[in-house]
């Protein structure tokens, strides 16, 4: 059985239609790559997953059990859901230590001595144990990140969702957060991830969604993918990660 | 006659009578901001509600008060409450309903625009770590809007405290009127007991009012930090 299936979500804004007729499974220990052009509902997909946007049609289950229902008690479902958003979403008035310790104690109800201690191991393994009762703002973007990452595994999470979680990082920052991901991949965490980096997709991807237009277009294994794109579309998404018909020397129209 | 000038302060109780209007001031300040702000943290979550009938009803309540003078809900209280119900209600508790009428008001609306100032991300970030909506605002959009509140709160209970000079309208003896009093009784030996009296009357403002924008700035200050 499917850790996360997902059976004919339509999901509309005002009368647009921005979801259409989506179906996937994801099995547990599965990485998820979802790719798409921007405003193919990449984002909108994610939050319908984790119940911040609501569903005009279809099912969305979890370990078999439909999550999608009017009796959903979304705050029980979203502690087995972690999510990190692009946007640096820490709580600005509360310590690093603090950020993470609070789902855990008040939504989980937990020892807080046990969470304190798998607290510290998780930020030991990201690097920022030092950064414990730091603020937010006394952070960079990348450490950020990567307490955000942390504040959710420490929900002990059986999916996790990263929404384009290094966008708005510098260049020098992508790639620790990055790292930690493929660490989680390692690890066996069963992902779902939007990203823009397409070698990290290539590396961390079981399996390629491409979104567009809100419709699932392709889906294929990751090197099947890069390689050999089935749909014109996908092609073309590629195409503008490629630069090397640009380079010098390379320009078809070149006189010798 | 001679002039008394500044010695009409110290004049038989002249000083025991003016602190004791203003204490009567302080009270009817202070406990309603307490009312206000107690109530106007809930009211203004209220007013961020999705429904548009409680927002409307909301919005109705925050502009009557703002529209409304302060006297005239004192005389309504006052006067008309009283013909209507056969309830007569005393000055200073009058004064009291009245100014958290107000004060909720305002403090809701000021309640609402921190907690709709918040990126809406930190409500999401709460959810999506399993929280209820009460915790959420608990631990998340409160505290973190009190902050946002400081300078707009202080403003409001300074802005109470000066309001409170209206409640003499009612029958209550508060600083100034007591002032008056005084004035009127000390005219004929001293003719510059006006001048001091009032002059005086605005140095008490002065120094309840001042500390409390400086405490503000400086907790303001901090939390900047
Ligand atoms: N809250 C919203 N209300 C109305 N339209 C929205 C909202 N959120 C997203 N959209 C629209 O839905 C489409 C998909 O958005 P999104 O899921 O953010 O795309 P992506 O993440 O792939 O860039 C876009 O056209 C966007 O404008
Ligand atoms: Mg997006």
């Amino acid at each position: 059985m499917a850790l996360l299936e997902v059976i004919g979500l339509n999901k509309y804004f005002d009368g647009f239609h921005v979801l259409k007729d989506i179906s996937f499974s994801v099995e547990k220990g599965e990485v998820v790559v979802i790719l798409g052009p921007s405003g193919s509902g990449k984002s909108t997909l994610l939050r319908c997953i984790n119940g911040l946007e609501e569903i005009q049609s279809g099912q969305i289950k979890l370990n078999g059990e439909v999550i999608n229902e009017d009796s959903t008690k979304w705050h029980l479902i979203r502690q087995k859901i972690g999510m990190v958003f692009q946007s640096y979403d820490l709580f600005p008035h509360m310590t690093v230590f603090e950020n993470i310790l609070l789902g855990p104690l008040k939504a989980q109800k937990r020892d807080k001595k046990e969470v304190a201690r798998q607290a510290e191991e998780l930020l030991n393994r990201v690097g920022l144990l030092d950064r414990k009762n730091f603020y937010p703002r006394q952070l960079s973007g990348g450490q950020r990140q990567r307490v955000a990452i942390v504040r959710a595994l420490c929900m002990n999470p059986e999916l996790m969702l990263f929404d384009e979680v290094t966008a708005s990082l510098d260049p020098e920052m992508v790639r620790e957060v990055l790292d930690v991901m493929l660490e989680l991949a390692k690890e066996g965490m069963t992902m779902i991830i939007v990203t823009h980096e397409m070698e990290f997709a290539k590396a961390v991807a079981d399996r390629i969604i491409f979104l567009d237009g809100g419709e699932i277009t392709e889906v294929a294994g990751a090197q099947e993918f890069f390689t050999d794109p089935k749909t014109e579309r996908a092609k073309n998404f590629l195409n503008i990660f490629n630069f090397k018909e640009y380079k010098k020397g390379v320009d078809n129209n070149e006189k010798i | 006659m001679q002039d008394l000038g500044i010695r009409v302060l110290i004049e038989g109780n002249n000083l025991y009578r003016l602190m004791g209007g203003l204490l009567i001031t302080i009270r009817i300040a202070i406990i309603s901001a307490i009312i206000s702000i107690l109530f106007g943290i809930p009211f203004g979550i209220v007013m961020t509600s999705k429904n548009k009938l409680v927002r409307f009803v909301c919005r109705t309540y925050l502009e009557a008060v703002r529209i409304i003078p302060v006297m005239v809900w004192l005389f309504i209280f006052y006067f008309g409450v009283p013909k209507l119900t056969g309830i007569h209600i005393a000055g200073d508790v009058v004064s009291v309903i009245v100014f958290s009428i107000w004060g909720t008001a305002e403090m809701g609306d000021l309640v609402r625009g921190a907690v709709t100032s918040l990126p809406k991300h930190q409500k999401e970030s709460g959810k999506a770590i399993g929280l209820t909506n009460l915790q959420i605002y608990s631990y998340i959009i409160i505290p973190q809007s009190i902050r946002r509140l400081l300078p707009g709160t202080i403003n409001l209970v300074t802005r109470m405290i000066k309001t409170t000079s209206l409640v003499v309208l009612i029958g209550v003896v508060e600083v100034l009127k007591v002032g008056q009093q005084v004035i009127e009784s000390f005219v004929l030996q001293s003719p510059s007991a006006s001048f001091w009296v009032y002059g005086f009357i605005f140095f008490l403002y002065f120094i309840i009012c001042y500390p409390i924008s400086l405490f503000a700035r400086k907790l303001e200050l901090r939390w900047k930090e």
